[in-house]
């Protein structure tokens, strides 16, 4: 059913874990769905210094998850928001079309997170 | 790491076909390929192989004649035929049906069919341990009712309802009561007389017989309208030819289940308690689904706070262990299944929930195999998920 890049970042996903004094945080998902992600940001110069991640959820929500911290990690906040869902699905070899929607939700919530870090850091952020 | 391991855990899914049965079977692929209708000689041995069957599936269930069982192509054909041939043929009677809300889907969407076709259908609660309540049961039933279908037992939570009672409820009016019997079929003595039921819905592959077949049961003088028209085999009831070797795979696995049935409840019994009790020890947050004595003997439903069922499903299969869950991931629709919600459960409760069943090959070794290795599946994922409280140390 998933393919064997998702299998693996199933087993052993990457980044996994709390950024206690993290910079941002956003959580998307909903347990109806049975899906929730919460990604934790430490922001450097404008770059992404450290992504970690925590999910509730099926094998594709865990990989997803992982596969966007990957992704992420060094890069400045306009490039991050720039990770699409069709992104991380790629990277991952693709997904099975019933978790395209719910469970593909790790861009969404790095978007939060990083939108969570400009709320809290105001205009300087911006900059 | 090469996993050796290979622990068949879904029972309720699908089931081996029992060695005795395939060989029952084979001679009617083979040689006795006859068609039962044929006047000539090749006729006769498949003829006289649905008598015998017919009488075996009919002395499973204690009916009162074998006539009375009509071969259908499995279980959802003969719930199908139960709801909306009683619906169709009574009609003139009363346009009401009353069921359960946690009936299979070959129970629940008929009704929701025959909802588009003029008719009524009532879902019938349940409490938090899936048994139908007999006094909204009673409350439902009116003038207009003409069928209540009530499932024997639930595959997904193990619940047995109180059939009898229900039976007596029913029959207090001219109403026929349905009963699928697919999810306790060959583990639990059913006698249809002594238990007051009308219509019966029986599955062969449920009790080590081959897929694809199936039974109704009809007590005499039962009006029904056949789903099927043509040229009138099962006395006009189920038009088609007959599938021989299904049916007397069927007759075959309904003869072994009713002699072995006492001993191997009694082995599953001893088992699923076994496998309920070391994962609800051996870890925290973790909860029985469905009755805990009015239960199938092959049925260990649970749940585990704070995590998903698929995640569990998948890391089990990579330790060698085939399990099932209520959870929408699994299925094509997004919800999780309406029967652990229609018992009360929270959404992330359901979607928490694993269903181990049991069957003829496991062993108690294997059982204490899974009791091993789920501690550390569930606090794996614990660890990755939002939702673990910090105050559960893992």
């Amino acid at each position: 059913m998933y393919t064997e890049k998702v299998m693996e970042l199933f087993r052993n996903p990457h980044n996994m874990g709390e950024i206690p004094d993290a910079d941002g945080v956003g959580t998307v998902g909903n347990p109806v769905c049975g899906d929730l992600m919460t990604i934790y940001i430490k922001v450097r110069d404008n770059r992404l210094e450290d992504v970690k991640f925590k999910t509730f959820g099926c094998g594709a929500a865990i990989a997803t998850s992982s596969m966007v911290t990957d992704l992420a990690k060094g890069k400045t906040l306009e490039e991050a928001l720039k990770i699409t869902r069709a992104d991380v699905a790629n990277e991952l070899g693709g997904l099975p079309p019933v978790k395209m929607h719910c469970s593909n939700l790790a861009a969404d919530a790095l978007h939060v997170a990083i939108e969570d870090y400009r709320k809290k850091h105001g205009e300087e952020a911006k900059k | 790491m090469a996993i050796e391991k290979c622990v068949y855990m879904d029972h309720t899914a699908g089931k081996p076909v029992d060695a005795r049965v395939i060989e029952a079977m084979l001679p009617y692929m083979k040689s006795a390929y006859g068609n039962p209708a044929s006047l000539h000689s090749f006729g006769e041995e498949p003829r006289k192989a649905l008598d015998e069957a017919r009488a075996q599936v009919a002395t499973l269930i204690n009916a009162e004649r074998k006539e009375t069982i009509v071969f259908t192509s499995g279980a959802t054909e003969s719930n199908n035929m139960a709801i909306k041939g009683v619906a169709y043929r009574n009609k003139d009677r009363g346009t009401h049906i009353v069921t359960s809300s946690i009936e299979h889907m070959s129970v629940i969407n008929p009704c929701k069919f025959l909802k588009t076709r003029g008719f009524e259908a009532t879902f019938l609660p349940v409490d938090n341990y899936g048994i139908v309540s007999l006094d909204a049961l009673g409350k439902a039933l009116t003038e207009k009712t003409i069928l209540a279908s009530i499932m024997y037992a639930n595959g997904e939570i193990g619940t047995i309802q109180p059939i009898e009672e229900i039976s007596k409820i029913v029959h207090k009016k001219n109403i026929y009561f349905h009963v699928d019997v697919t999810a306790a079929n060959g583990q639990i003595p059913i006698d249809v007389r002594k238990e007051g039921i009308d219509l019966l819905t029986l599955s062969s592959n449920d009790m080590y017989g081959p897929k694809g077949i199936g039974a109704i049961y009809m007590k005499d003088g039962t009006r029904l309208e056949p789903l099927l028209h043509g040229g009138g085999q099962e006395r006009g009831l189920r038009s088609g030819t007959e599938n021989i070797a299904g049916i007397v795979g069927f007759g075959k696995a309904a003869e072994l289940a009713k002699a072995e049935m006492k001993t191997e409840s009694q082995r599953l019994v001893k088992m699923r308690d076994r496998l309920i009790k070391g994962l609800l020890d051996s870890i925290p947050y973790s909860f029985l689904n469905g009755h805990p004595t009015r239960r199938l003997p092959d049925n260990a439903a649970v749940r585990f706070s704070f995590i998903e069922g698929e995640s569990m499903l998948l890391s089990l299969d990579m330790l060698g262990v085939g399990a099932s869950s209520g959870s929408a991931c699994t299925a094509k629709t997004l919800e999780p299944s309406h029967v652990l919600m229609a018992i009360g459960l929270k959404h992330e409760e359901a979607h928490g929930s694993l269903l181990f069943t049991l069957g003829r090959q496991n062993t108690e070794e294997e059982v204490d195999y899974v009791v091993s290795i789920m501690p550390a599946i569930v606090k794996r994922l614990r660890m990755i998920s939002p939702l673990t409280p910090k105050e559960l140390k893992l």
